[in-house]
């Protein structure tokens, strides 16, 4: 789950690390309000989830009411990057003697968290040249400890022993102590701002592991599905939106996504991903084809290799959902496993096409969406 | 031979009480496997098809020998009782559970690498050496002994490829399943090392998907390895930033796409296939060329005479 700036700014904030003076405002008018009360000139940010704002106009300076005013405004009616502006920061405008760029995320290779730092902030991490990145993996049994907070201010080019090296080492453990709260997949600081003896973060970045979650209940909660995922995601499936012709249903991660690259070698897009995931049950299944259907697809490809999967459960809700929608949309099935006998009986009873092996029902669902 | 487990395997289930430990350990009873022992906190002192039940670790260990435990356990839980098993003395752990918090993972195989133990998952299927054991989740009629390893990330994937080399003819040394997790502890290079130190394996299959980079390290120590290797990798379709169910499965910033992985593991000289059915018949050819080789299976041969006489 990826956090607003706002809340990642908060949670900054809690754990010791000086974010600049500023309020979420939701419309023009408390925007103004804010800005007054900053009593100087401002950055209106636009909040939304995608990186890059700078870039694609979400943040605009401002420094007087009319201005804040019709920053705020303009904000609030645009979309950056394809997402609405429903909420602006204003904030006040820092005196920044030097930029640079604080994470830590989890590298998957060291199955650890590691540390990436530049003397380069504020522009992407991807566009630094390998030789200007201090990179560190931490070892969870040691934390990031002062002496190494402080080697890594160095490593950044900032004397350990000035005031700004020191409030920079002191961000560096901060950002890790709340990497560790808050079960996240990344913390993010870009840039975090050098402002004569302080640092403040001028950005704030944070994704929270799914996972975590039943943990984590304090965090505010951001959802970015869409409804047909939500709704999946209630029935304890795993549903991606996609813009394509077949609606697909299959059970495992890695079997949906092969279903879903014959498809498209097949010539024909994928309008879904949605695994139904192993041992599904009747209802389940039928409330997931029922999702599928709902974005009216040219054609449904079923593709069940059945390990725990019953093939006569997964063939009756197709059919109970076939006969309850009345619907003319193809479906064409692909049923392997337990009880694939029967299941199969049932299915061609009912009128739909059942193939055993996936690239024949593959190329069968490709020819009826034609 | 086989890797990681075999014939003389004994096994621990941890979450034997529940309904999907209670399932999977009948179905591994009926594959073959020796399972001795099962814990679950509070349920001490029951049986499970037959097997006892244990409150700890500890306590089933002070009853039997176990080589391999395999958790069952829920998401929440999984942690503690990985640990607890490691603790205990556990040598190698299959973690099938699905969700268990990342922060956890990282935890968890910082702990294992002090103690030198050897963690399967998590998110895995678990693993299978045909004829000889099972653990995991397997559906137990898809495989058959012979001299192709497996490695896949997924579950289902896998077992529709097993299935297709299995009615090809093709049988298995061992299939193992890395799980679908960004933190997992085995990575694709750890089973292929295996892999090529063990004489019953003559080829391999890497069965992967998008997202990390474990697809691309195994392809730099794939250029070190002398047996073949076959590749299928899931998600040249996948748009970027969408998870694909496997929380591993997502491509970031450009990185972990199908473009990067299969261009590393041509450039390897591993045979990578379109198709998932195209696995089957290139390991055919790969394998008719194998024994067309006058020198294959030399060394293998007069071990085998040598140990006779």
């Amino acid at each position: 789950m990826k956090l607003f700036e706002y809340m990642g700014k908060r949670l900054l904030a809690d754990f010791g690390i000086s974010i600049p003076q500023g309020t979420v405002c939701s419309s023009p008018y408390e925007a103004v309000q804010a800005f007054l009360r900053l009593k100087g000139p401002a950055v209106i940010k636009a909040q939304v989830l995608s990186g890059k704002r700078g870039k694609h106009g979400g943040v605009r300076m401002v420094d007087n009411e009319q201005d804040a005013f019709a920053a705020a405004q303009d904000l609030l009616q645009a979309k950056v990057q394809g997402y609405p502006v429903e909420k602006v920061l204003v904030e006040e405008k820092l005196a920044i003697d030097q930029e640079v760029y604080v994470s830590i995320t989890v590298n998957r290779q060291s199955k650890c968290p590691v540390l990436i730092a530049s003397a380069q902030g504020g522009m992407d991490i991807e566009a630094v040249p390998m030789d200007q990145i201090v990179r560190q993996n931490l070892d969870v049994a040691l934390g990031l400890p002062v002496f190494l907070a402080r080697d890594i201010t160095r490593r950044l080019g900032v004397d350990p022993s000035s005031k700004p090296g020191k409030a920079l080492a002191e961000l560096v453990q901060s950002v890790y102590r709340l990497f560790m709260a808050v079960d996240a997949e990344l913390v993010e600081i870009n840039p975090a701002a050098i402002c004569q003896d302080s640092v403040y973060a001028a950005d704030a970045k944070i994704t929270i592991d799914d996972a975590s979650m039943y943990r984590n209940t304090y965090l505010p909660v951001v959802d970015e599905k869409t409804e047909a995922e939500r709704k999946a995601n209630q029935l304890g499936l795993a549903y991606v939106d996609l813009d394509g012709d077949i609606g697909v249903m299959a059970n495992g991660a890695g079997i949906t996504m092969a279903t879903l690259d014959t498809i498209t070698y097949l010539g024909k897009r994928p309008a879904n991903f949605l695994d139904a995931g192993g041992g599904a049950g009747q209802s389940v299944t039928s409330q997931g084809l029922e999702l599928v259907l709902a974005k009216k697809p040219q054609a449904v490809l079923v593709n069940i290799f059945g390990g725990i999967t019953r093939c006569d459960d997964v063939a009756r809700a197709i059919t109970k959902v076939k006969k309850e929608q009345n619907s003319s949309i193809p479906i064409v099935v692909r049923l392997t496993g337990v009880n694939q006998d029967s299941g199969r009986a049932i299915l061609a009873e009912a009128g739909v096409e059942v193939f055993d092996e996936m690239q024949l029902a593959a190329q069968r669902a490709v020819e009826l969406a034609n | 031979m086989s890797i990681l487990i075999d014939e003389a395997t004994s096994v621990l289930v941890q979450g034997i009480t529940g309904y999907q430990g209670q399932f999977h350990a009948k179905q591994m009873l009926a594959y073959g496997t020796q399972i001795l022992a099962g814990v679950t906190p509070g349920k001490g002192g029951q049986r499970v098809e037959g097997i006892p039940v244990f409150d700890t670790v500890r306590a089933a260990m002070e009853a039997y020998p176990i080589d391999v435990s395999v958790l069952f356990t829920p998401a929440a839980f999984t942690m503690d009782a990985a640990i607890e098993a490691l603790e205990a003395g556990v040598k190698t752990l299959v973690i099938i559970t699905e969700h268990v918090p990342l922060h956890d993972a990282m935890e968890l195989m910082a702990y294992a690498k002090r103690v030198g133990a050897t963690i399967v998952g998590p998110n895995t299927f678990g693993l299978v050496s045909p004829g000889k054991c099972k653990i995991g989740i397997a559906p137990n009629a898809i495989f058959s002994p012979g001299e192709v390893g497996v490695v896949a990330r997924s579950g289902t994937l896998s077992y529709e490829i097993v299935g297709s080399l299995t009615n090809n003819g093709i049988g298995q040394s061992t299939v193992v399943g890395i799980g679908g997790d960004r933190v997992i502890g085995q990575s694709f290079v750890d089973v292929l090392r295996r892999f090529e130190k063990d004489p019953a394996t003559s080829a391999v299959v890497l069965v992967g998907e998008i997202g990390g980079s474990d697809e691309e390290d195994a392809a730099l120590y794939i250029r070190e390895m002398t047996k073949p290797v076959v590749a299928y990798i899931a998600g040249k379709s996948a748009p970027p930033g969408k998870r694909m169910g496997h929380a591993g499965a997502i491509i970031e910033k450009g990185k972990g796409t199908y473009s990067n992985k299969t261009a590393a593991l041509r450039e390897a000289g591993v045979k990578v296939v379109t198709l998932p059915f195209e696995v089957a018949t290139t390991v055919k050819a790969e394998l008719s060329m194998l024994h067309l080789d006058p020198f294959y299976g030399l060394t293998w041969s007069m071990k085998q005479v040598d140990s006779i006489e």
